[in-house]
């Protein structure tokens, strides 16, 4: 497999590129005018230098073949449990949240977006060892152990929305392999019986976030307020939008940050249903282009890999957008590409470059 | 799936993926086709969600955008009271409305009428607007403070949407400082944080339109008195009513800050120097507290607290006689004769002379080619120690101080804090000067010539002291040999060890008893003197300093002579210590009154709170100090 094939310029995955440009970059715009005049008013330069970094980053994780990386992977992952570890133990807090790792020059390493990238891999290894053709209930205890413990251990940060994250990747491996439809109904009763004990296990605000989903008027002070200034910026944009840095809403300061979760709110304010269209397009496209590459991909492993931050995106477009327009709780989690983050940002454009990985060792001679 | 394995096994393995893919692809490929569709319905659905807001209705998203108006008005936090050591309020805070313009609908064409409206002039309103421009326009512009109820009434008429929505009005805090300047250069008073200001070190963390500290103790312990603003978040509709409050974070409120000024002898104090020029300080040498502090002329805080009219300030910074100087701390005077207890101590314990030396003085004398006058005409004949501190012979410290030559009395100077800041919890305190052949040579490049010496030994040349430096100097002799630090707030106190020196008891009680005899025994301190108590002191005429000499002194069209006495009471165990500085005073006498009328006011008020306690003691002979392991020799009282 590890075929010395002659990788050429034009098997990089350009239109996948291509789109990934288009989206950051309008994701810069938007960062730029939803902190003018605020004291964020750099973070637009900084997001830039992470989108090139992220460039960098995206050229690395599609040099080496992935199948050694595969080989890694359970190290890998045994690295990331343990700085996972390691951020109850030295990481920085910031607003009510330990969740960082303090590195060099200031940057902080939110180390549960990188936990991704071990987990993607873990689990396509793991797949594809698979003798059997169907997974049987110690597969998926395994498995639910191997990504339930990293998931605990972020939700205990305190970081819910990027623990729910990790499902998604789980879901996709195991939609792949598949399962017996028993399964699924046992699956099924044991959430049904879980929820109750889950709604006890979580914080006050956490069961606030999702009562006032149901009804944000409720508590228009805190995630409510969230959530009905965030549509009244979106239907404040109407068809065309009110101009780039003319939201009233971003600009006045009552969309609350607005240049990380909410940015979908100040764009959709900004540039109107016409630039809501165009963006949603964009990321369907996106991940439509990944999943081409997963049915293009030499093996299992490769199309595990595609498919899993495929799924994993996709939760994210889906959880990031929909709180935006109220359709789902305020969660917190960042959407990919657009919103201002660096360790959300170069998690995405390592994850892309595995796919694109896959995509040059697709012609296996 | 490593790819160390041997070619062989390598192909086998590629072709078994292979295979297993093959079989793989119709399963795998409906699963992903699974994957599209519910990719499809995800997007839809949430297309779904923004054709809702923005298309199907948005007019009442844009209503609610322009009606629902988050209005974030500040809670002001209460600035920390001033108190004095008893806990009376010195400085209070007074309520009152401000007027605030808010900026993010503000009409341009509205001003005008705002301005007639308030009676204000519209050239001033409008660059106060124009110097907001950079701000992020959420930021609202205060525009007058103290609003009366006629113009209370206009803006409550006049907020409404259709009017001048821009208006607002908080409530407001400002601070009330006493009447006529009563201990102004102590308090200080607080204005709003200058542009330079922000940019120095003191003021970074603030904000501009932040009310600091920015003289005297309201700049010192800023931090402290000034508590940290609130905030509520109120909803308003198209009308402008307050439909909801969403948000209420409560202010801070200050720390008090309680001083050890006693405001009973502060009073008399300031009485005391009523129409005239200088300073009065007073404190416990037991302790550095500052019981009393006054510098005249004194401004009124009170201007400075709102927004200082322009005539005003210059009322006050063009003032000759400069309002605006601490005297207390800031002056840089020579001490004259007040400095000769200190020669006088320095003489002994360097032992170039003894409690019996003496020197004859005809009214002058001879050194170095020069003749050195002495105050009194005619001279005060042979005196020894005592009747040479008491008569304050120009003549016999002429003598110590060539004996002793000018870095000898620079130690004990020294020794004694002057030359050097007290330390005390004021800002901008001047350090003096002790003048030394090193201070020359660093200075002038110059050798020191021992004729110099002479006008120092006096208290006179290069010598520079402030009020508080002799009396912190006084005091730590008085004590015998401690120095403690002066300060104002009662917290400050304890926190640093005193400076204490190795004296000799006997020496120390040999002054100390001359200037008992200064004012009991015939000296020229005699208007110091309070029946019934133990009053020690020294007077000092002094001609001004230098050439350098700071603008308000009392310069005029002639050079008069400033004016100074440091008293401290009883003699033994001092509890005050009081200097009295009157510039232009013309004779060290003129000074005693204002300090013996301190003193009494302390012993006053400490016998109506304690009347059990016996303070009156009749003049006794020399008492033997035994604080420390010296025992001073038995000596006759002299008259």
């Amino acid at each position: 497999m590890s075929v010395a094939s002659y990788r050429s310029f034009r098997d990089i995955d350009w239109p996948l590129v291509l789109i990934t440009l288009a989206i950051c970059s309008l994701g810069i715009l938007q960062i730029y005018s939803a902190t003018l005049g605020s004291v964020f008013r750099d973070a637009w330069v900084r997001q830039i230098v992470y989108t090139c970094v992220g460039l960098g980053l995206f050229w690395l994780a599609s040099r080496i073949d992935y199948h050694t990386l595969l080989g890694h992977s359970y190290w890998m992952y045994g690295l990331c449990l343990i700085a996972l570890i390691g951020v109850f133990v030295i990481g920085t807090v910031s607003g009510g949240a330990r969740r960082w790792i303090p590195l060099f020059g200031g940057f902080k390493l939110q180390v549960s977006e990188f936990v991704k990238i071990a987990l993607v891999l873990l689990l396509a290894r793991f797949l594809t060892e698979q003798k059997r053709e169907q997974l049987d209930w110690r597969d998926l205890l395994k498995l639910v152990g191997l990504v339930g413990v990293p998931m605990l251990l972020v939700a205990k940060q305190p970081d819910l929305g990027t623990s729910l994250t990790y499902l998604p990747i789980l879901l996709a491996g195991i939609l792949l392999t598949g399962l017996r439809w028993q399964y699924l109904v046992v699956v099924a009763l044991v959430l049904a019986l879980a929820l109750p004990a889950a709604w006890v296990l979580l914080h006050d605000y956490q069961r606030a976030r999702l009562t006032t989903f149901l009804d944000p008027s409720a508590d228009p002070r805190g995630s409510g307020y969230q959530v009905i200034q965030s549509m009244i910026a979106v239907g404040h944009g109407g068809m065309w939008g009110r101009g780039v840095t003319r939201g009233t809403q971003t600009q006045l300061q009552f969309l609350p940050i607005s240049h990380t979760d909410f940015i979908f709110s100040s764009f959709a304010e900004e540039h109107g249903f016409v630039g809501v269209v165009v963006v949603l397009g964009l990321y369907f496209l996106l991940l439509m282009q990944i999943v081409q590459n997963a049915q293009t991909a030499p093996d299992r492993a490769g199309m595990y890999i595609c498919m899993g931050i495929a799924g994993m995106l996709l939760f994210h477009v889906l959880v990031n957008v929909g709180m935006v327009v109220g359709r789902m709780p305020v969660t917190g989690i960042p959407l990919p590409l657009m919103s201002f983050g660096g360790s959300n940002t170069l998690s995405v454009f390592l994850l892309l470059g595995l796919v694109n990985n896959v995509r040059l060792r697709r012609f296996v001679n | 799936m490593t790819e160390n394995l041997p070619p062989d096994l390598e192909q086998e393995q590629e072709l078994a993926q292979r295979r297993f893919l093959r079989d793989d692809v119709a399963r795998a490929s409906g699963r992903v086709a699974f994957f599209q569709y519910l990719a499809v319905g995800v997007f839809l659905f949430l297309i779904s969600g923004f054709w809702r807001l923005q298309i199907e209705s948005p007019e009442l998203y844009s209503e609610q955008a322009e009606r629902n108006r988050i209005k974030s008005l500040p809670i002001l936090a209460p600035r920390g009271k001033i108190l004095d050591r008893d806990g009376r309020v010195i400085v209070d805070n007074h309520s009152s409305f401000s007027l605030l313009l808010s900026r993010d609908n503000l009409n341009e064409e509205h001003l005008k009428p705002i301005a007639d409206g308030l009676g204000m002039e519209f050239d001033d309103l409008n660059a106060r607007v124009r110097r907001y421009r950079r701000r992020p326009t959420y930021e609202a512009v205060v525009i007058k403070d103290e609003l009366s109820p006629g113009e209370i009434a206009f803006v409550e008429s006049h907020r409404d949407p259709a009017t001048f929505p821009e208006l607002e009005l908080i409530h407001a805090q400002r601070r009330l400082y006493p009447a006529n300047g009563l201990a102004a250069h102590v308090v200080g008073y607080v204005g709003e944080v200058s542009e330079p200001e922000l940019n120095s070190a003191e003021f970074i963390e603030y904000e501009p339109g932040d009310v600091v500290g920015k003289q005297g103790l309201e700049r010192e312990y800023n931090k402290q008195l000034m508590g940290v603003d609130g905030q509520r978040q109120v909803v308003v509709d198209k009308l402008g009513v307050p439909r909801q409050m969403i948000g209420n974070k409560p202010a801070r409120p200050g720390k008090d800050l309680q001083l050890t000024i006693d405001l009973d002898v502060q009073a008399v104090a300031e009485l005391a120097l009523e129409g005239k020029q200088g300073a009065i300080v007073a404190l416990d040498p037991r302790s550095g507290e500052i019981l009393a502090m006054v510098s005249t002329p004194a401004y009124d805080p009170n201007r400075f607290a709102g927004r200082i009219k322009l005539n005003d300030w210059k009322e006050i910074r063009d003032n000759p006689a400069n309002p605006l100087l601490n005297r207390a701390i800031q002056s840089r005077l020579a001490p004259g004769s007040t400095f000769k207890p200190i020669m006088a101590l320095a003489g002994l314990e360097e032992g170039v002379i003894t409690p019996d030396f003496r020197v004859h003085c005809s009214g002058g004398a001879s050194f170095y080619g020069r003749y050195f006058k002495c105050h009194k005409k005619g001279g005060h004949g042979t005196v020894d120690l005592q009747r040479a501190i008491a008569g304050s012979c120009d003549v016999f410290f002429y003598t110590v101080g060539n004996k002793l030559g000018i870095d000898k009395i620079a130690k004990y100077a020294t020794l004694a804090g002057l030359g050097s800041k007290t330390g005390i919890d004021l800002p901008h305190e001047s350090a003096g000067l002790v003048p030394s052949s090193q201070w020359k040579m660093r200075t002038y490049r110059q050798k020191w010539y021992a004729g110099e010496t002479i006008s120092v030994s006096i208290g006179q040349g290069a010598l520079e002291v402030s009020p508080l430096q002799l009396a912190h100097a006084i005091g730590g002799i008085a004590t015998g040999g401690i120095w403690q630090k002066p300060h104002l707030v009662v917290s400050a106190g304890g926190k640093e060890p005193a400076t204490r020196a190795d004296l000799k008891m006997e020496n120390i009680n040999q002054v100390i008893d001359g200037m008992w005899a200064v004012v009991n025994g015939g000296g020229t301190g005699g208007k110091a003197r309070l029946p019934g108590l133990d009053v020690c002191g020294k007077t000092g005429t002094a001609q001004l300093a230098s050439n350098d000499v700071l603008k308000g002194t009392a310069i005029g069209k002639t050079m008069k002579d400033n004016a100074w006495f440091v008293g401290f009471a009883p003699r033994q165990s001092p509890e005050i210590v009081v200097v009295a500085l009157l510039e232009a005073g013309l004779h060290g006498d003129m000074a005693a009154p204002p300090v013996r009328d301190v003193i009494k006011a302390y012993f006053d008020k400490k016998a109506r709170k304690d009347p059990g306690q016996k303070l009156a003691q009749a003049p006794q002979p020399v008492p033997v100090r035994t604080a420390q392991s010296r025992v001073a020799p038995q000596v006759e009282a002299r008259p």
